[in-house]
């Protein structure tokens, strides 16, 4: 079987109803809420996704008359609402919350550090406690992330946030970095608690509810060692990859590519933006300089300095989310990229070592009549879970890719209308103040 | 812009209509292609009538504007007289043409050029000047005409005085005022210009950028499913975008416009200043030459020194001169005392009578400022705000594609 002790394996066999919803209802992912997601629509998304179910057999179109994805419709149509509210919700009755708040500082005499509250609340029979709330630093997140991947090879894991930094350059304590990375560490334990395999990790569970897990490291980075080292060797090499598996190689790379690219354009936005700013707070200088040499002109020369002066607050609030809100994600979708691309090498390197070992085994029953060998089934056994585990979790990563990248491309589209929003009612209400007083002009005029 | 009921514009309806190239010779016989610009005339009272009969229409090229403003210059020194559209493209934000001969160029000279005619027909006093008839409404015999009224004899002295330094003992303090603020006012509408121009030149790149977004995006969109619509249409609305800052920047040519036209304005208040100091200087000159004068009458008279002369010392050194001689000079001198008399009250005359005029005038030139400038500022936000709400548009549109990846 599949490495590691988790549990809601869709893909193998004899399991009750409601943990096969797994393949089906991941394809089914909230896609948009609101009058967009239609209760008639979902049955027909359902059948063009693939989804492996048994034996690793991918099945091109799942029977819409078949027991499981009837149960998969009648449960999507419950969790509209729940999906409505929260794109990260998992199509099964969420039964696990979790949150990162509260950074602190933390002052050593050996370092100085940053650590963040991790709530959690749970119905889980797993759990011992109904809620939990632990200190946790971000190297304690990337302990889990190891172990998740050496317990887990066959799933995607989400990525963390960059862990180094490079001193003198960034500030480790700014306030905007640390929200940043908080965020990033907040949207990483969710995608992992919202996995209907990996929330079950019990490396998981001890992260969310352990007092302590400094005890746990240093075995960690021994076992972490110990495991990949058993998936690189073997130096077998791999016929064909199945197309499905090519199409998302490619679709990676090009996807990188892209985003590559995006990340340099917002970047050189912003750099044209910060000297644009530059230019309009010397603009707006000049204007108040001119005002105090004018006597009736004053008044209208300074309300138009303040004017620029409100319209360089908007384009740095703009500049700002842009770096907050919109790089670090960009950012974080390369690094899953790159943990997704490592996790297609290792399914190819069991494939590899399947077809090697039952090659052999072939020859040698030509050669004895031996019947085929335990391992190679087993080999077997774990490429067909591999697979699976891949498609089930490829097909959750692009709904959840969609939602992400709708959210930040709306983002970024309001940002600059909020920009837009507010230079306008500045020169408006100047507008409004110039009138007025050409009418009293007028009027004392007539006067 | 400009104020009605003047005398000129209520007689007629002044229009410079159009542009054309025309090719020709020069002064120095030289090939050369120049824009000449159609002016059309209306008698007032038939257009009123409601009647449309056709204008007269005459061309005239820059050249010959320019000749009519220096005309105006010299001979109405008290007057700020309205300035012209710029000879060369300047304060250009750098995708702005500097070519003379491009269109928008000529389209915003030919406005410019139309706002200085009806500015100065619409001048309570420059609006009378027949030369300035002639202009607008005979197109043959104008040059010879203007140089006859040896208007030039006046400017080649004028502009020198201008531009010498001198000192002036007792300069109207109003004046010294105003001088000063003729150079605020060009020190800081050229800045402004300046930053403007810097300004634009930032805001056509951060729009310019965005472009890229919809080429990415429409790469990106082909290897997408569900997202890919979604992307390639909020791609395009990322090309319109920076496309859209074209029209913007031209619009906002009109502003600078404005901002230009009061530069050059800046320099006709502080001539006029000038001129009152060269008034007051020679005036000074010829009162203290005056008073020179009739102190060595009264030397020669009594005999007695009061100041050092050299005259005084030739004497003491070389003996008196003989009566005859000393009648001769008294009799001189008591010439150049009455033409210096006469030459001083002129020169009185002159300078009060300019201070006074010139006053009214710079009262109106300021009102026309403050009333021109506080609406080029109304315009510029109106701008503004037109700007900000096709970016709202934009962005909408964009948004409510991205809500359908």
């Amino acid at each position: 079987m599949s490495v590691g002790a988790a549990r809601g394996l869709a893909s193998s066999g004899q399991k009750p109803i409601a943990e096969i919803l797994h393949p089906l209802s991941a394809a089914e992912e909230p896609l948009s809420p609101g009058p967009d997601v239609s209760v008639t629509g979902s049955a027909s998304v359902g059948g063009e996704k693939e989804a492996g179910l048994t034996n690793g057999t991918p099945v091109e179109t799942s029977s819409p008359a078949s027991a499981s994805s009837l149960f998969n419709r009648l449960q999507l149509d419950d969790d509209l609402e729940a999906d409505a509210r929260d794109p990260y919700a998992a199509s099964e009755t969420r039964d696990l919350f979790v949150t990162v708040d509260d950074p602190k500082k933390h002052v050593s005499t050996m370092e100085t550090y940053i650590t963040y509250r991790v709530s959690t609340k749970t119905t889980r029979i797993e759990f011992d406690l109904p809620e939990y709330c632990v200190r946790r630093r971000y190297q304690d997140f990337d302990w889990l992330r190891i172990k998740l991947e050496d317990s887990q090879p066959t799933h995607l894991i989400p990525p963390l946030p960059e862990k180094f930094v490079m001193k003198g350059v960034v500030d480790r304590f700014s306030e905007e970095f640390v929200e940043t990375r908080m965020k990033a560490l907040d949207k990483f334990l969710k995608r992992v608690a919202d996995h209907p395999v990996l929330s079950f990790n019990t490396h998981l569970n001890a992260f969310l509810s352990a007092k302590d897990l400094n005890k746990r490291q240093g075995l960690a980075l021994l076992s972490k060692v110990g495991e990949s080292v058993k998936h690189v060797a073997g130096g077998y090499k791999l016929r064909a990859r199945p197309a499905e598996f090519c199409a998302m190689g490619e679709y990676l790379d090009t996807f990188s590519q892209k985003l590559g690219t995006i990340d340099r354009i917002a970047q050189r936005i912003l750099k044209e933006q910060s000297e644009h700013l530059t230019e309009l707070r010397e603009y707006g200088a000049v204007y108040s300089s001119w005002a105090a040499v004018e006597d009736e002109l004053r008044r209208p020369l300074e309300g138009v300095a303040g004017c620029v002066t409100t319209c360089c607050g908007a384009v740095e609030e703009l500049s700002d989310s842009m770096s907050q809100d919109f790089l670090p994600v960009l950012r974080e979708y390369v690094l899953y990229i790159e943990s997704m691309k490592n996790v297609l090498r290792k399914r190819d390197q069991s494939q590899a070592e399947y077809e090697g070992r039952l090659e052999a085994a072939i020859l040698r029953k030509q050669e004895d009549r031996a019947p085929i060998p335990l391992e190679v089934e087993k080999c077997q056994d774990k490429v067909e879970c591999f697979n699976a585990d891949l498609k089930a979790d490829w097909e959750r990563w692009q709904s959840n890719k969609r939602q992400d990248f709708k959210q930040l491309l709306t983002g970024m589209a309001d940002k600059n209308i909020s920009y837009y929003e507010k230079s306008q009612a500045a020169w408006e209400s100047l507008i409004t103040l110039l009138q007025d007083k050409q009418t009293e002009d007028k009027t004392s005029e007539t006067n | 812009m400009v104020e009605q009921g003047s005398i000129l514009l209520r007689r007629m309806e002044i229009c410079v209509a159009e542009a054309e190239k025309r090719s020709g010779k020069n002064a120095v016989n030289m090939q050369e292609t120049f824009t000449v610009y159609l002016i059309e005339t209306r008698p007032m009272d038939a257009v009123t009538e409601g009647q449309n009969p056709a204008p007269d229409s005459l061309w005239r090229r820059y050249s010959e504007f320019e000749l009519l403003r220096n005309y105006l210059i010299v001979t109405y020194p008290y007057i700020v007289v309205p300035p012209l559209p710029e000879k060369r493209a300047e304060f250009v934000w750098h995708k702005l043409s500097a070519d003379n001969m491009d269109p928008d160029f000529v389209e915003r000279r030919r406005i410019g050029l139309e706002n200085f005619l009806l500015r100065v027909a619409s001048h309570p006093v420059l609006s009378n000047d027949k030369i300035l008839c002639h202009f607008l409404t005979e197109e043959h015999g104008w040059k010879e005409a203007v140089c006859e009224t040896g208007f030039h004899a006046k400017s080649d002295s004028r502009l020198r005085a201008l531009s010498a330094t001198f000192r002036v003992r007792n300069p109207d303090k109003r004046f010294m005022e105003m001088k000063h603020y003729s150079d605020e006012l060009q020190s800081h509408t050229s800045q402004l210009l300046r930053a403007r121009a810097r300004v634009a030149d930032r805001l056509y790149g951060v729009y310019k950028v965005h472009g890229n977004y919809g080429r990415v995006f429409s790469e990106w969109s082909a290897v997408e499913k569900e997202m890919g619509d979604g992307l390639q249409s909020g791609g395009h609305h990322m090309d319109a975008y920076a496309a859209s800052i074209d029209d913007i920047l031209e619009e906002e040519e009109h502003y600078a416009d404005q901002l230009k036209e009061y530069l050059s304005y800046a320099e006709a208040l502080r001539a006029v200043c000038r001129k009152h100091e060269l008034n007051q200087f020679e005036l000074e000159m010829a009162s203290h030459d005056l008073i020179s004068k009739k102190q060595q009458r009264e030397e020669l008279a009594t005999g007695i020194v009061r100041t050092f002369s050299f005259k005084g010392m030739t004497n003491k050194i070389f003996g008196q001169e003989a009566p005859e001689q000393r009648e001769a000079r008294l009799k001189l001198l008591e010439e150049l005392i009455a033409e210096g008399e006469e030459s001083v009250k002129e020169k009185t005359v002159e300078c009060e009578e300019h201070v006074e005029q010139a006053w009214v005038d710079m009262q109106r030139f300021k009102e026309q400022k403050d009333k021109d400038l506080r609406e080029a500022l109304i315009s510029y936000a109106v701008m503004q705000i037109s700007m900000c709400k096709k970016g709202i548009q934009v962005w909408s549109n964009a948004k409510e594609c991205f809500l359908k990846m």
